[in-house]
């Protein structure tokens, strides 16, 4: 049979980010998704490397709106890493409430978008009427509705008043009870079960193979998450106090990755709750003096998965690298596994399931048009072993690279 | 004021093209459309293709991969035309100025494209969705 190529994008009504998909179709059938991106690329990696180790968790903040907290959080927690520090206990509790509530809006955020793919748009009235008492809670703490810019190394950039944390709980009151019946309206709704049940499954094999992280692999049976995993802050002491718990499902398909997103976010809720009832006094920061020669690594549970950050210092005010993971990088493979032989109505919804950021992800731009540009693994590894070649002759030193 | 344009204020339709943004712009943009500010009381919706469209909503810093999508989806717009500027990265290019992907601002790229582009500016890092509103109000009453 023919094939027929359908090219979405990268200005798509369904796509709020811009990105580019060949869908190759037999009928009905996709039997192949291609995926361009680099529309979002802006350079992150290089600016991080001309401001000081201060300025950069504001130039991190804004690589992705949604997970605004999650890349300062992780980068902070890598350069504390570096300076082999702790912040205070206040410091601790106020981001990871902050990282908690962010996990709240970006799962509501996303279950509406879901309902809006599948062309159920109560869905996603719903849930963005949801989502904004949270934003309402996230402006009262931190003075903004995204971009909290709460994170500082060595802990926290502002205080949280007692006033904001009363206005807080409320919110959270008001979102659980919407949230539950949220829950039951989804579970019980035959429309929901139709369109989402046994559609894009990915198989627990496939989740651990393509290193899915996050949401994406915890529907699919895979127990891991950095915060329980490699407690941080004050993930450590909640888990320890029981106040929350795991989310794992086995089904893996998408409408487990919508289920386990919405009992994340009650999860969530009560993780927020024990925060600010055990919030400790005191200071929020220490000071940090030179950022000494090394290199740190923080890695932090965000809505999505884990993200991870890597910096260097060569004792300067700057870093002289620093690197970025972000965990759609690894989420988004899977759609490899779980598209091909799906219809092409839920091929939008599959792909959306695991929460794709792209501008999280983007590490390249093309900048030269009408070449090939489209690099395979050999190209990679032979322009890196080229790379390594050249360095050694300037340096004038051998190793037994060549040899491979 | 012409007629085209006294016809274009009526209830604008609008078109959103993220040009390298960091999502946060269009998630706000998209907000407006739910329950708690709800623009299409004003006759504001979004539409699914820049030919149905009275206003580009353009986000972002817009890199170079994006510059070319940006112009053809300019070009494809029906003239008149409103460019709303959301945002600090659209407006000036916020912390990406000088990125080694970010060479050009998107007022000149339009600019250059059409000289006489009806631009508004919005700024905020993102914007309120009230200043978005009254934003675009304001520029409505002095077109
Ligand atoms: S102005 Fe701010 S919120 Fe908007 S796209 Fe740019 S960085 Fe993101």
């Amino acid at each position: 049979m023919k094939k027929t190529i359908l090219p979405i994008g990268p200005f798509h009504p369904l796509l709020e980010e811009p990105e580019f998909f060949t869908l190759y179709l037999e009928g009905e059938t996709v039997v192949k998704v291609d995926l361009r991106i680099g529309y979002n690329h802006r350079g992150h990696e290089k600016l991080a490397t001309g401001l000081t180790w201060d300025q950069v968790p504001f130039l991190v903040e804004r690589i992705c709106g949604i997970c605004s907290t999650s890349h300062p959080y992780a980068y902070v927690l890598a350069v504390e890493d570096l300076l082999d520090i702790k912040a205070p206990p206040r410091g601790q509790y106020i981001r990871s409430l902050i990282g908690e509530m962010e996990r709240i809006h970006s799962h509501l955020l996303w279950l509406g978008l879901a309902g809006h793919f599948i062309g159920y748009n109560t869905v996603w009235m719903w849930a963005w009427r949801y989502r904004e008492e949270i934003l309402d809670a996230c402006e009262k703490l931190t003075g903004n509705r995204n971009h909290y810019a709460m994170c500082r190394v060595g802990g926290a950039r502002r205080d949280v008043t007692q006033e904001a944390m009363d206005f807080t709980m409320q919110s959270l009151d008001s979102n659980e009870r919407s949230t539950t019946m949220f829950l039951g309206a989804i579970v019980d709704d035959p429309v929901m079960h139709k369109r989402l049940k046994g559609v894009g499954v990915l198989t627990k094999e496939d989740a651990i193979a393509y290193a899915a992280t996050g949401p994406t692999s915890r529907p699919s049976g895979v127990r891991w998450d950095v915060r329980e995993t490699d407690p941080y802050d004050a993930y450590g002491a909640s888990l320890k106090a029981k106040a929350w718990d795991v989310i794992v499902l086995e089904e893996g398909d998408v409408f487990a990755k919508a289920a386990a997103r919405v009992l994340e976010v009650l999860e969530s809720i009560k993780l927020c709750r024990w925060l600010i009832e055990n919030m400790p006094d005191g200071e929020i920061d220490v000071k940090v003096g030179n950022i000494p020669e090394g290199e740190g690594c923080g890695r932090h549970e965000a809505p999505r998965g884990e993200v991870f950050h890597y910096v260097r210092s060569d004792g300067s005010n700057k870093p002289i690298r620093h690197k970025v993971r972000a965990p759609t990088f690894t989420n988004l493979p899977t759609y490899k596994a779980s598209c091909p032989g799906e219809q092409i109505a839920d091929v939008a919804l599959i792909t959306a399931a695991i929460d794709p950021c792209y501008c999280c992800t983007e590490r390249v731009g093309v900048v030269t048009r009408n070449r090939r540009n489209t690099l395979t693994q050999d190209d990679l590894v032979k322009l890196s072993v080229e790379k390594t070649l050249e360095i050694e002759k300037k340096i004038g030193r051998r190793s037994n690279l060549a040899k491979i | 004021m012409g007629l085209k344009t006294a016809a274009l204020k009526k209830s604008i339709w609008v078109f959103h093209v993220a040009c390298s943004p960091c999502n946060n712009c269009d998630i706000e943009i998209l907000d407006l459309l739910t329950p708690r500010f709800d623009v299409e009381r004003f006759g504001i919706i979004l539409v699914g293709s820049p030919r149905h469209a009275d206003a580009l909503l353009i986000t972002g810093v817009c890199n170079r991969h994006v510059t070319p999508r940006l112009i053809e989806t300019y070009r494809a717009t029906a003239k008149p035309c409103v460019c709303f500027l959301f945002g600090a990265c659209s407006c000036q290019g916020n912390v990406f100025k000088g990125g080694y992907n970010v060479p050009r601002l998107i007022d000149e790229i339009i600019l250059e494209e059409d000289p006489n582009a009806i631009i508004v500016y919005i700024p905020g890092c993102p914007p309120k969705p009230e200043a978005m509103i009254a934003g675009v109000v304001k520029a409505l009453s002095v077109l």
